[in-house]
């Protein structure tokens, strides 16, 4: 059993500290016993034919940004797409999480692509919303993170959020929904980074990705104690500072 | 002369509150009354400056301007200036009128001569149209507090016009090693002094985590370098379009490093005939490059070789700049570690000098640290976990918690990762620190800004450490 990460523009789009989530997922397969190797697939670089298990993929500054949405205009987009379509789990924070939708619509410009592989459209927002953040997740309990974004995400049909807001700002300010759900893909505004504080979402990309190889797979627990106190320290302090 | 009477009442106002201030020892008191003086008076900081016969010199950067700036300010009085400089970092347009208030005279004594301004990244557009500086150095862009200052670009376009627009009998001295900077300096009426390093030794295997920048501004490559040495600063050129480095007119070449003490350096400079032999009281990479600004700059100012190596030999660090103070048998050394590039730099000559004591990490996220701590991801804290013979690190203050996740995914053993700070005030922490070190150690504490405060005001509180102005 292995796990083979890819981390999509790990050097253009890696601005926020989001590094700390393919350290956790590397980590905590090792822990079980369970090599990774990290792929970093960048600007030309192909995702066909390297057996990817599981994909992260973070924010970026505007220019590199623009850099990415070309080259993900032709075959490379539509492997992406079609890899999710076939249950790859995919992580996807802020500038990764508005290009898995259909476009970014910036003030007075063209539209920036995305690859449509979630029903999402993003446009550009007048104020800044930056500050910790606290949702309830269904499927994940309370996750925690810190959002620093501009641009409003809007979900369409047949996506979930992935939860509902309760300090901060969320996908746009307006609908106290924060990112977006779809088969095992996972698009938010949550940095942190996201995983290391939110270690049951890390373990659930793991199993996804384990499964879709070897069936079911038990994951045998850690312990947590440290990365849950920092998790319960952030609840406190974005509740404190939301008050 | 006519006298401008809103001038002077902002200017006695300025003192009268700062001199007040001090005496309640609420702080070094220059922000306050700066911002009052500039509701009394809105010109008070263009009209100061004008009154300076050698003008105005503004140091900017991410790391190393207020370091940089005292030493600046140092050499030129060691050239015989009496020079006004906002020493104690309070570095926004409020802060900078307040200090130089302090020092205006209002017709007694001897006027300053020159000024030393040391701005924060937001306020330099601002500072720069205000006082006309006949000197601008920049320093370097790294990543630092995204939720306050934005991204590296973002600060660069903010920066753009009002370096663009500098006067032409100005002149910009620039970090060429970096290449926002190099950019921006392809745009100006001032005339352009490059510098950066030329050495063999002292580069980085790879760019770090937390490097920027290294995208060529005119086609989009990723560059490539003949030499990294902190961050994205290097010899860098452009493997497609013909961009490279420009050439520098004063360079570092050789550096050696004296433990944790000091450095010393040779210096070319275009005119100089022999290279200049510089021995600095500060170590580290990244003193070396603040050091050779001040080479660079001073030399513009028209200081000669010789007072500029005198002065930066006996220099002192600033406010918990790698700042050594003696606690209840311990020997503190505290190193302000405020955003990646810092903390690498840091942790840098932990690792290479391999340091064998205990280490306190402090975070807090308060505004002036950054509300986000996601960068505590972006510092390469895997060279200190790997580094077997550290000691116990403690985590503090009050995104401690994140430190300590970020450590265990670091790979620091368990064993070498201690708790017991945790939600502690600093003020707590050096009750707590006598029991859990023992006495004689050597303790190396890296501190986020406002932690560095904190701990500094509860070592000043127990006689530990001079308060931070009388510097």
């Amino acid at each position: 059993m292995n796990l083979r990460i890819g981390w999509l523009y790990g050097h253009e789009m890696n601005i926020y500290g989001d590094r700390g989530n393919v350290l956790a997922l590397a980590h905590r397969a090792k822990w079980r016993g369970i090599p990774s190797e990290i792929v970093t697939i960048g600007i030309g670089q192909a995702i066909a034919g390297q057996a990817i298990d599981l994909f992260f993929w973070g924010g970026g500054q505007d220019r590199e940004q623009i850099s990415v949405a070309a080259d993900l205009s032709g075959d490379k987009g539509r492997d992406l797409k079609a890899a999710i379509e076939d249950g790859v789990p995919i992580l996807a924070v802020c500038g990764g999480y508005q290009l898995l939708g259909h476009y970014y619509r910036p003030h007075g410009e063209a539209d920036l692509p995305g690859i449509s592989a979630l029903n999402v459209t993003s446009e550009a927002g007048s104020e800044r919303f930056i500050g910790n953040v606290v949702i309830d997740a269904p499927e994940f309990g309370t996750l925690v993170g810190f959002e620093n974004h501009s641009g409003l995400t809007f979900l369409g049909n047949g996506v979930q959020p992935l939860g509902k807001v309760r300090v901060g700002h969320g996908n746009n300010g307006r609908d106290r929904q924060e990112g977006a759900r779809y088969k095992n893909a996972i698009g938010c505004y949550l940095h942190g980074s996201l995983l290391p504080k939110n270690p049951v979402l890390a373990d659930w990309l793991i199993s996804a990705a384990l499964e879709r190889k070897h069936g079911s797979v038990d994951l045998p627990s850690l312990d947590d104690a440290v990365e849950t106190r920092a998790h319960d320290q952030v609840v406190r302090r974005a509740l404190k500072l939301a008050r | 002369m006519a006298v401008d009477l809103r001038l002077n009442a902002a200017i006695a106002t300025s003192k009268a509150l700062t001199r007040a201030i001090r005496r309640v020892g609420r702080g070094g008191g220059t922000a306050f009354p700066g911002l009052i003086a500039t509701r009394i008076d809105p010109g008070i900081l263009g009209k100061l400056s004008a009154r300076l016969p050698q003008g105005v010199t503004i140091v900017a950067g991410t790391n190393g301007k207020t370091t940089t700036s005292r030493m600046l300010a140092g050499v030129l009085r060691e050239s015989g200036l009496q020079v006004v400089h906002n020493r104690s970092g309070s570095n926004l347009v409020r802060g900078i009128s307040g200090a130089l208030a302090a020092e205006a005279s209002l017709g007694r004594g001897r006027s300053a001569e020159i000024g030393v301004i040391e701005s924060d990244e937001n306020a330099l557009p601002d500072v720069i149209r205000q006082t006309s500086p006949h000197c601008l150095l920049l320093l370097n862009l790294f990543r630092d507090q995204l939720d306050r200052y934005g991204e590296l670009e973002t600060i660069a376009r903010h920066w753009a016009p009002a370096v663009a627009e500098l006067d032409s009998d100005a002149t910009l001295v620039v970090n060429a090693d970096d290449p926002n900077l190099a950019a921006l300096a392809e745009n100006t009426r001032a005339r352009v002094v490059t510098f950066g390093l030329e050495t063999e030794g002292h580069g980085l295997p790879e760019l770090p985590h937390a490097a920027d920048s290294a995208v060529c501004r005119r086609c989009g490559s990723r560059f490539e370098y003949d030499a990294i040495y902190v961050s994205h600063l290097g010899a860098y050129r452009c493997p497609n379009c013909a961009y490279r480095r420009p050439e520098l007119d004063i360079a570092a070449r050789e550096i050696s490093f004296q433990g944790m003490e000091r450095l010393s350096m040779t210096v070319r400079r275009d005119g100089w005939e022999d290279d200049l032999r510089l021995d600095v009281a500060l170590p580290g990479l990244y003193n070396a490059y603040n050091a050779l600004a001040v080479v660079a700059t001073a030399s513009v100012l028209g200081v000669d070789a010789g007072t500029i190596a005198t002065s930066l030999r006996s220099f002192e660090a600033a406010f918990g700049r790698l700042e050594k103070i003696e606690y209840e048998g311990l020997h503190l050394t505290l190193a302000l570690s405020k955003n990646p590039v810092g903390f690498n730099e840091v942790l840098r000559m932990l690792t290479v000098e391999p340091v064998t004591g205990p280490v306190i990490i402090g975070i807090n996220d308060l505004d002036a640290d950054g509300r986000d701590v996601s960068w505590l991801w972006d510092v390469d804290f895997e060279t200190l976990a790997e580094n077997a013979h550290t000691g116990t690190v403690f985590a503090a203050g009050i995104r401690g918690d994140d430190l300590a996740v970020r450590m265990k995914y670091a790979g620091l053993p368990a064993d070498r990762l201690d708790l017991g700070l945790l939600g502690l005030s600093f003020s707590e922490v050096l009750d707590t620190l006598p029991k859990s070190v023992a006495k004689g150690e050597h303790v190396f504490v890296l501190l986020t800004y406002t932690a560095m405060l904190q701990l500094r005001r509860a070592l000043a509180g127990r006689g530990a450490a001079p308060q931070f102005w009388r510097q």
